[in-house]
């Protein structure tokens, strides 16, 4: 178990707060929309820090400006991953961003027991730090 | 015998500028009201305080000509050169509002200068200012000088590398988005051995911060060595994220007496693994400027602490304005820079720090004379520098923080997280709660600035370490008068 605040994986604008509603986030997927931000789900059963690629849930939805359908999608995907990480990402095409400008998860495992540090003793003091999911030592899929 | 003798020369207007002897800086070229400034010329604004019985004309073109070309005298070199060119030329001067008589000042006026691009090497910080502010600052016929704003041509910011890494950049290595980010100066500053020192880094990272920083004058003394220092913070660094599945960063401080020391520090900090490094101002320009090529080269962020600025930012009437410093910083290269609170126990005024802000971070500034901002900047595609709000902030002013300084900034609660009740994780933990309720709640569209104390009570009724926070700060503020406040207000008439 993780032993941090809230017992938590704290990746995200909002894992310091409690579960965020429905409705909450129709009022967050509205303030990217506002922004001309394309929203995308994504979902992963590996959660180390460094781990970028989370699977798309579909691409980005670009061309899609309704609040309601994309709560759907969202929440389809939660139906198809109860037990994974899934966050949602809000994309900025803009010059000079062209980045993501927003992200939160909305899914997690019930049961979250978090990393390992494995330290190498390397030459003089100094130790090559190792960040692992205790989660990772099932194959993909049948991790939590 | 001597093999020097009068030549007799006909009396052209240029052998009547030459001869030799003193002319007025007027005179020489330096005053040329009619000049209208090139694109690719650098345009400055200085605040000039003439000496009694010099002429605001005659002061501006004497620092035109004393920060290019100008020596004393008539010199007949100059004609072995396109001297006309390398002359900077004054072409505006207006009185100051709000100074001479009748007033508690004495009469000040902004001079606008230009500067020929020939006159700058590339890519060199230390050759642009050795001019700008070289000589010119001590020259007698001017009773005090100020470096207001700098116009700098994207000809010459292309010759600049820029931010290492820059704020996109930054966000994605560190996986955080849509939020400032937190972090904490550990305390006490001097004293702690590198044991007790990660100590605190691992709790107020654990805790829910994103980085935590040396502070300016940490390097290596007898109580803690850098190495010590640099081995438990990135143990505690290390830790904390495993225990919250964050990426994590503590500033190392790799100020030292010698770039050699330097560069061997940031080594060794890139060996542990470190995202961060941490310079401060005090080290020089170029000294930076080869610390962000380090940086770019070693996939590392740069934090620079303004160490000294006050020295010679505060004061109105000498100096120079911080603004300038924030522009050459990020010609010069660094990812994060201390540039005010309002809200904190340090000197600012709002406006003048979203000039600041603006210019730190925008892809183009431009002009606006409440924001301290006489030019339009355009930043060339240079990355954008993250500002730093650190001294004297608490959680509870979260959404004064956020109104005033975005959301693309580091929020730095040194005593606000190390002085909880509660203790250090739980002094992280209110300001992650209450950071991350105000963004929330800013997102939903609501009125968080006059909200902001009510969003907190809700937060505060779910978080004890947030509602002891607010009991123990939520009524402490600082409010002082700024001394570096805008001549202008708003209406760009003058400011009262």
């Amino acid at each position: 178990m993780m032993t941090n605040s809230g017992a938590r994986l704290t990746q995200g604008q909002f894992s310091f707060l409690p579960d965020l509603t429905d409705q909450q986030i129709t009022a967050q997927i509205n303030y990217a929309l506002e922004h001309g931000w394309a929203i995308g789900v994504e979902y992963t059963d590996d959660p180390h820090p460094r781990n970028t690629y989370w699977d798309m849930y579909g691409n980005p939805m670009f061309d899609l400006k309704d609040p309601a359908g994309i709560l759907r999608e969202i929440n389809e995907c939660r139906k198809a991953y109860p037990r994974h990480y899934i966050r949602v990402t809000a994309f900025d095409a803009a010059r000079g961003w062209e980045t993501p400008r927003m992200s939160y998860i909305v899914n997690r495992p019930p049961v979250e027991p978090g990393f390992s540090l494995v330290r190498e003793e390397r030459d003089g003091r100094a130790i090559r730090y190792t960040l692992r999911s205790y989660a990772v030592d099932k194959p993909e899929g049948e991790r939590y | 015998m001597s093999n020097v003798r009068p030549i007799s020369t006909p009396e052209t207007p240029a052998a009547k500028r030459y001869k030799a002897g003193v002319l007025r800086y007027v005179e020489m070229g330096y005053w040329q009201p009619d000049y209208r400034p090139l694109e690719t010329d650098l345009v400055v604004l200085f605040r000039i305080t003439p000496q009694a019985g010099v002429d605001p004309e005659e002061a501006a073109a004497a620092v035109a000509g004393e920060s290019s070309t100008a020596t004393w005298t008539v010199v007949w070199t100059d004609r072995l050169t396109a001297c006309e060119l390398y002359r900077a030329k004054a072409y505006k001067v207006e009185a100051v509002p709000n100074t001479g008589p009748g007033t508690k000042t004495e009469q000040q006026y902004f001079a606008w200068i230009a500067y020929d691009l020939d006159l700058f090497e590339e890519g060199s910080i230390a050759n642009l200012t050795a001019s700008i502010i070289g000589n010119v600052f001590g020259f007698k016929a001017i009773k005090a000088l100020r470096l207001e704003d700098m116009r700098v041509p994207v000809a010459y910011l292309k010759t600049f590398q820029g931010p290492a890494t820059g704020i996109v950049v930054e966000r994605e290595r560190l996986d955080k988005f849509g939020r400032p980010l937190l972090g904490a100066t550990t305390k006490p500053k001097l004293g702690l051995s590198g044991r007790n020192y990660g100590r605190v880094v691992y709790e107020a990272l654990k805790g829910g911060l994103d980085f935590v920083k040396d502070d300016e004058n940490i390097n290596s003394q007898p109580f803690m060595g850098w190495r010590d220092r640099f081995l438990y913070c990135m143990e505690a660094v290390n830790r904390a994220s495993a225990a919250t599945g964050e990426v994590k960063g503590h500033y190392l401080n790799v100020t030292a007496g010698t770039m050699e020391d330097m560069y061997e520090r940031a080594e060794f900090a890139r060996s542990l693994g470190s995202v961060i490094i941490m310079i401060d101002l005090v080290i020089g320009y170029t000294a930076i400027q080869s610390m962000a090529k380090w940086a770019r080269r070693n996939d590392m962020i740069l934090h620079l602490h303004r160490a000294g600025n006050s020295t010679y930012s505060r004061q109105k009437n000498h100096g120079m304005n911080f603004r300038v410093i924030c522009k050459w910083m990020r010609m010069a290269g660094v990812d994060h820079i201390h540039a005010g609170t309002v809200v904190g126990k340090l000197e600012g005024d709002p406006l003048m720090i979203k000039g600041f802000y603006d210019t730190l971070r925008e892809p183009r500034t431009p002009a606006s004379l409440e924001h301290g901002l006489f030019f339009d900047q355009d930043w060339a595609s240079l990355r954008k520098v993250m500002p730093v709000a650190s001294g004297g902030i608490h959680a509870g002013q979260m959404h004064q923080l956020i109104h005033y300084l975005g959301e693309d900034v580091v929020l730095q609660f040194g005593g606000g997280t190390i002085g909880h009740p509660m203790g250090i994780q739980a002094g992280a933990t209110a300001n992650r709660v209450a950071l991350e309720a105000m963004i929330m709640a800013r997102n939903e569209g609501r009125d968080y600035l006059h909200e902001g104390p009510q969003i907190l009570k809700d937060a505060a009724r779910w978080c004890a370490p947030l509602r002891a926070a607010i009991d123990t700060w939520g009524e402490v503020s600082f409010n002082y008068e700024s001394t570096d406040t805008a001549d202008f207000v708003p209406t760009a008439t003058a400011s009262a």
